[in-house]
């Protein structure tokens, strides 16, 4: 066995592979799959502060090696995530990110507030959700909300705090900067990216909500591009997040720079991606011999 | 076990009309676990997503599953390339099936179209005490009539265009029946119109009606909140989820 613990703004990972925000729930599915133990954390469904219907359906479409999603947030609220879900997945030894998305500045602050008398390991600020009209991606795609936001959620807790970017930008080193220098402990990237398909029989878009997040293999070379970017931009952790896959997969993405990965869409392709992902990683480096994952972080050599 | 994913083999495929598929998978496990209603997620090779296929026949004595599906798009397209002796990546059985009723006297099987298939797990536990009514656009679309037959269940055949059966909706026979018979339950699975008007007649004549739905999904297990669908509980207004609360729901809940 190689070591494949690693340790992300001071908090210790068995292994770097964490199910993404969004498509493994609070874990409960997935378990009567495999045990939530052998996953190095997992990152809980986004969470408002009151309960959310998200958008109308269908939400998701098919896309070549890929998928598009406009979930828009669904979700039971800060008080039922706390008191209904949160103590059952602490006790499955393995690190706890909760996720949280509001609308506006006061609400992050009253959910991060909330979460810091919890035990919850870690928080994952997302200023990048496409699928919501108000806040959301909003705060992720400049600089100056970009910071206050992380500025005033930085106040709020003193729990390790995560932002999650948005690939939807100009130049995402600039966030990553700007939330680093408010206080963020790492980022993780990347959110979906904005896209859209158009069922051409009847001249509508296939999603309710017209345009989705795109995730997927399809996305995995600009995820990897910017992971590489951004861990040369910023010194604190980066998790790659976008189109991980496999163990292969991975390993391209923490040389790229990630301390961490994050598997979205491919759990819906293969419900045990993650702990398969963990088992490839485990073979790749000893078939190279190489004893510690964390020899690899960042160790892609650039021309 | 609930739900586990793996390869089966396929050990039977027959073309049953135009464009539509019977495949049995031998799954053991899957099918020890299966109850009427449920659906199976199965991978298309080289694809992201599943394609969710309801349950036609459940044979827990060899360890069978038999779907029937119709070849839409792509990912039915390479489901249906799959030949006996090759492997299906299947996630299964999954969600939350009918409501069986071991007293009932006399129960009401629809199906519409390509909604017929579930409906045979019915027809094979309610015998001579169902009647089906299955609805198709035309005599080429027709499927499982003999399999309807076998199973004892009485069975009323109707076509958008009269070329098989009566030139009826399935709405016709089904009011004809609830006008003459004590009807115990109706179960249906077919196009959203179908299920709607289903619903509001089982609903004004105070009958037990289930009805499975169809939506997009994910992870097809309760996880990512894609195949959201409009219930009514306890007066209010829920999302609920196909995969998981369905693909069976009661007549009274859903808000079409
Ligand atoms: C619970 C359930 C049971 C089903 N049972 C059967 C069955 O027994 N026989 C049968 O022929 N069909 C059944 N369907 C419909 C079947 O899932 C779709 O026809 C199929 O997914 C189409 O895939 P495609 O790649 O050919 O089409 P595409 O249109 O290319 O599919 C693109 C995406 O949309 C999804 N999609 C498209 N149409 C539907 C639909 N009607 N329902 C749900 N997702 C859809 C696909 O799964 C895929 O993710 C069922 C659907 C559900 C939800
Ligand atoms: C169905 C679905 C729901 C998602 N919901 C959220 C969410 O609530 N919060 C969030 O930060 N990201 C959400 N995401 C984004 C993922 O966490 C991830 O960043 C993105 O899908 C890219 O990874 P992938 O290519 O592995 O899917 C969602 C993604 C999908 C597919
Ligand atoms: S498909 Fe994921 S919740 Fe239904």
């Amino acid at each position: 066995m190689a070591n494949l613990s690693v340790n992300v703004a001071g908090v210790d990972f068995k292994n770097p592979v964490i199910p993404a925000s969004g498509v493994f729930g609070y874990g409960r599915e997935y378990e009567k799959l495999f045990p939530l133990s052998k996953l190095g954390g997992i990152a809980t469904k986004g969470t408002t502060i009151t309960e959310r219907m998200g958008n109308p359906s269908p939400r998701i479409a098919e896309c070549p090696s890929g998928m598009i999603n406009s979930v828009g947030l669904q979700n039971p609220g800060i008080d039922a995530f706390i008191n209904r879900e949160l103590p059952n997945l602490l006790t499955k030894d393995t690190v706890i990110i909760s996720n949280i998305a509001g609308s506006t500045i006061d609400e992050c602050v009253s959910i991060a507030e909330m979460l810091d008398d919890t035990d919850v390991h870690m928080i994952e600020l997302n200023i990048s959700c496409p699928n919501v009209k108000k806040g959301g991606a909003a705060f992720g795609v400049h600089c100056e909300s970009a910071e206050a936001i992380t500025k005033a959620v930085r106040k709020a807790t003193k729990k390790p705090l995560i932002v999650k970017l948005s690939p939807n930008v100009t130049d995402i080193t600039e966030i990553a900067r700007a939330v680093e220098s408010a206080g963020a402990n790492s980022v993780s990237l990347i959110n979906t990216l904005l896209g859209m398909r158009i069922d051409i029989n009847t001249g509508r878009p296939i999603l309710k909500n017209n345009v989705g997040g795109m995730s997927g293999p399809a996305v995995f070379p600009i995820a990897v591009r910017m992971v590489w970017q951004v861990a040369n931009a910023v010194s604190i952790p980066v998790i790659g997040i976008g189109g991980i896959d496999s163990g292969k997969a991975a390993i391209e993405m923490m040389m790229a720079g990630a301390k961490a990965v994050q598997v979205g869409a491919a759990i819906f392709t293969d419900p045990y991606a993650p702990v398969r992902i963990i088992d490839e990683m485990n073979d790749w480096l000893e078939e190279k011999g190489i004893s510690d994952i964390n020899e690899i972080i960042g160790s892609v050599n650039p021309w | 076990m609930e739900y586990t994913k793996s390869l089966y083999p396929i050990v039977k495929k027959e073309v049953l009309g135009k464009n539509i598929i019977s495949m049995n998978i031998l799954c053991p496990d899957i099918a020890d676990a299966a109850e009427p209603g449920q659906f199976l997620h199965i991978l298309p090779d080289g694809m992201t997503l599943r394609r969710p296929i309801s349950i036609c026949d459940i044979n827990k004595e060899n360890g069978n599953l038999r779907i029937v599906f119709e070849v839409k798009h792509e990912g039915t397209e390479r489901i249906a390339a799959k030949n006996v002796g090759e492997n299906l990546d299947v996630l299964g059985p999954l969600g939350h099936g009918f409501t069986l009723m071991p007293n009932a006297e006399n129960v009401i099987l629809i199906g519409g179209g390509i909604g017929n298939p579930p409906m045979l797990t019915l027809a094979k536990y309610y015998g001579n005490k169902a009647t089906v009514i299955s609805g198709f656009r035309s005599a080429e679309c027709v499927i499982l009539q003999d399999e309807f037959n076998r199973s004892g269940a009485k069975s009323v055949l109707c076509t958008d265009n009269g070329t098989a059966g009566r030139k009826a909706l399935v709405t016709e026979p089904l009011k004809e029946l609830i006008a003459n018979e004590n009807v115990d339950a109706i179960y249906a699975c077919g196009p959203t119109p179908m299920l709607k008007f289903i619903s509001a007649i089982a609903n004004n004549a105070y009958i037990f009606c289930e009805v499975s739905l169809e939506e997009r999904m994910g992870c097809g297990i309760g996880a990512c909140l894609v195949c959201a669908c409009k219930l009514k509980k306890e007066g209010k207004d829920v999302m609920g989820h196909v995969c998981k609360d369905g693909p069976v729901f009661s007549s009274k809940e859903v808000q079409w």
